[in-house]
């Protein structure tokens, strides 16, 4: 945190005073402007170029409590090369599970570049004690994530404890460090905070809390845990996108963003980025600083590449299910 | 960077005739004027030669409308709402072609013609059509009568939306029209002209007379016309009310704007932004109703303004059939240089003028969208109206001083007001003169919503229910 801010945090008057604050959002307006973003025609070679982006802006995600180190395994393998078939496909950004399985990704990606997350926090409705919380971290980190996805305590911030909040923030974000870590995981982990913004219901809340998880030191903040709709909808990352925008212009810190949940389609992931390229500006565009979280939206990405360079649709049984 | 491919529509969609008669009585027939040619503004290729209406074409136009309004005057509502509700539904249907045709002819982007004008154009004969049959119950009466026949006169800035809000109501309550579209934009009102044949209109109901001023002044000052409808400058819409003076003729003026856009220390800031921009660079500033000055609180201008030129930044200028393009072509060369003029003028009165880095097409008139700061309710760029891409910021510091400023002008057709207070947006809505007053939104449109102006911004009302006050005899 920069000093200019270094006081917002003080107290809950304080924070609240800071957050309620910040510029309303117009709910009606916001529609309007995402949806006119939504109308952007990206075609041919601009949609070739999209479409690898998104890919390698995928976090490949399986948080079922069905997962087994196979089904993780089998991500992974997923994750390196996407299309057997095609080589020049690029790998995706990272896989996301939860921590308990964190060991074997790890050893599946191990040399790829291909990062590991882990949902961390008592995911995905983070109803529990903070001490539980901080262990959930640690048993993530210890086991090799490289970046963590928590969630806030939602409770805590509608019922106005806002300070509540930025202190687990601030903890888990301590808890991702890693002392003596393996060689390439010495700084530890990135901290994703999850607003879950189909719990905080409104755009003024959004904006609230994508500012209070930066202010805590949050590095990426991410739309939703994909256990609760609406998730990422195109309003919701636009109001987001704006936060990280003027923290970066109040801080001079680049934080990242990353919706998640129901983003199914190729036509829905390129206008994620086209609302990246028209609201925070170009600089977003990299795995750095945006993230799609999804799984079913990498093999539509994968048969969108193959149409545009071979001209026909392949059906389904023509990319892998992993 | 993240740029986007060239995405154009496709113009085949629609098929431009190398020449155009007159649309009287159910055909089109030449003209015995002097035919003009219209040009396609982003290029400067001209895209037909279309007749132009001599006084004795106008009169012949007005006898066809004249006979055709015995039976269409006598038609119950319920049959006139049929042809209504078919030409609505052939607008949708062709809205594609409509929409490229408008794009053309007009040059405002294609997002525009295909997403604002064309849906409101078929929204407006669909809500009047509605009417046709219950004008017992409009509140005129229990059974108005229709005028006659009307004599309308549109402007190129939205040139279908204008011959819908001109032509939709006039026929609903049993009038006949004659209609001259704008000299630099008279394609979509000829196609409209073959949509009325498609939808079976009865001949002479609706009549098109393309022409220049010459044309429209025959129009306005025949003898037979019952009703006079303009929508156009200030500067004309004097002559027209001169010259109706002290005949029967009714008229409604629908003229120039000045609109101040306030915004307050807490309004929504994003959304705020995208008013502005969305208020003046809209339809390249070719607006009657634009908010082409922004009143800004002074604790925030300078926030408000850094954030205004970034999004600047990310407007796209140039082909307007590129489904990507948010600024379109100047509609005219005239219309250009009169931009300029008065460009240049704010900067010699001493305003601050600034545009984004934007790289202007060679052919085709164009103007970068701007923005003059440090302007003076005294200077020409803050009192006349510029009909461009041209924004003019000025401040205040309490709400009396923002509705003193903002009516602080000839004119009185617009307002917007963004707050998040609403009590205030009440407080602002009493006070400001203006025909329309958006609260955090600005330039939104709707057949169920009256538009109309103050002071020199014009008289009577279009759209809803008062919008047909206007064709009855009340």
């Amino acid at each position: 945190m920069t000093t200019s801010f270094a006081d917002v945090a003080s107290s809950n008057v304080a924070l609240r005073t800071f957050l309620h604050g910040l510029p309303g959002v117009d709910r009606v307006g916001a529609d309007q402007r995402a949806a006119m973003l939504g109308t952007r025609s990206v075609k041919t070679t601009a949609k070739a170029e999209a479409i690898d982006l998104a890919i390698r802006m995928v976090d490949l995600t399986t948080l079922e409590g069905a997962d087994t180190p196979g089904k993780v395994r089998a991500m992974c393998a997923k994750a390196v090369h996407p299309d057997p078939a095609d080589p020049a496909v690029p790998k995706v950004a990272a896989v996301c599970v939860y921590p308990d399985l964190v060991a074997q990704a790890v050893g599946a990606l191990a040399g790829s570049g291909v990062k590991v997350a882990s949902v961390a926090t008592a995911f995905p409705s983070g109803r529990s004690s903070l001490d539980v919380k901080v262990a959930d971290t640690r048993l993530a980190v210890e086991a090799g994530a490289d970046e963590i996805d928590m969630v806030i305590d939602r409770g805590a911030f509608l019922s106005g404890d806002y300070v509540k909040v930025f202190e687990e923030i601030t903890a888990i974000k301590e808890a991702c460090g890693r002392a003596g870590g393996a060689p390439g995981k010495e700084h530890g982990a990135h901290l994703k905070v999850i607003l879950e913004t189909g719990e905080l219901a409104t755009y003024d809340n959004v904006r609230r809390a994508s500012w209070l998880a930066m202010l805590a030191g949050g590095d990426f903040i991410k739309t939703s845990t994909g256990k609760v709709q609406p998730a990422a909808t195109f309003p919701v990352t636009m109001v987001m996108l704006e936060a990280v925008r003027d923290f970066l212009a109040a801080t001079g810190r680049a934080v990242g963003v990353k919706p998640a949940g129901g983003i199914r389609t190729t036509k829905d992931a390129i206008k994620m980025l086209v609302l990246v390229n028209e609201v925070a500006g170009d600089g977003w565009l990299t795995p750095d600083l945006f993230r799609l979280g999804a799984s079913s939206v990498l093999n539509d990405l994968l048969m969108q590449r193959q149409k545009m360079a071979t001209g026909r649709y392949a059906g389904p049984d023509y990319f892998t299910l992993d | 960077m993240f740029e986007y491919a060239p995405a154009p529509e496709s113009r085949d969609v629609v098929d431009i005739k190398p020449s155009y008669g007159l649309f009287i009585g159910g055909e089109f027939t030449d003209g015995t004027g002097t035919p003009f040619k219209t040009v396609n503004p982003a290029s400067e290729e001209v895209l037909s030669e279309v007749a132009s209406a001599s006084a004795d074409d106008v009169d012949r136009a007005v006898r066809a409308a004249r006979e055709a309004f015995g039976t269409w005057s006598a038609m119950p509502g319920s049959e006139r709402a049929k042809y209504l509700f078919r030409i609505a539904r052939i607008i949708q249907e062709r809205s594609r072609e409509l929409a490229v045709l408008e794009s053309l002819d007009n040059g405002k982007p294609i997002r525009e013609s295909r997403d604002v004008d064309l849906p409101l154009v078929a929204a407006h004969f669909f809500y009047y059509a509605g009417w046709a049959d219950k004008l017992s119950y409009a509140g005129y009466g229990p059974s108005p009568r229709p005028l006659g026949v009307a004599g309308q006169v549109i402007p190129w800035n939205f040139p279908l939306l204008m011959l819908a809000w001109k032509i939709a109501p006039a026929l609903a309550c049993g009038n006949t029209v004659v209609l001259k579209p704008a000299e630099t934009t008279p394609l979509t009102a000829l196609l409209f002209a073959e949509i009325c044949r498609q939808a079976d209109l009865p001949p002479g109901v609706v009549n098109i007379v393309t022409g220049a001023g010459e044309t429209g002044a025959a129009l306005v000052n025949h003898p037979d016309v019952d009703k006079v409808a303009f929508t156009g400058s200030t500067e004309v819409g004097r002559l027209i009310a001169r010259s109706v003076a002290g005949t029967r003729k009714k008229v409604t003026l629908e003229l120039g704007g000045k609109a101040a856009n306030i915004v307050f220390d807490d309004a929504a800031l994003d959304q705020a932004v995208e008013g502005v921009v969305n208020g003046i660079f809209f339809n390249q500033g070719h607006v009657c109703c634009a908010g082409s000055r922004l009143l800004v609180q002074e604790s925030i201008a300078e926030e408000l303004l850094e954030a205004l030129k970034r999004r600047l930044a990310t407007l796209r200028l140039g082909d307007p059939l590129d489904k990507n393009t948010d600024i379109g072509a100047i509609n005219s060369a005239a219309q250009l240089a009169k931009i300029r003029e008065l460009s240049d003028h704010g900067e010699l009165e001493g305003a601050e003028r600034w545009s984004p880095a934007c790289a202007l097409p060679e052919r085709g008139f164009w103007f970068p969208p701007t923005i003059f700061t440090g302007v003076a309710q005294s200077h020409r760029i803050a009192r006349e109206e510029v009909f461009g891409p041209v924004l003019s910021v000025l401040t205040f510091r309490t709400p009396a001083e923002a509705v003193e400023k903002a009516n602080n002008t000839p004119y009185g057709l617009s307002a917007g007001v963004w707050t998040e207070k609403g009590s205030r947006i009440l407080w602002m809505a009493d006070r400001l003169r203006a025909g329309v007053v958006w609260a955090n939104t600005f330039n939104r449109f709707d057949p169920t919503s009256p538009f109309g102006g103050y002071k020199e911004s014009g008289y009577g009302r279009e759209g809803g229910r008062h919008g047909l006050e206007a064709y009855l005899d009340v």
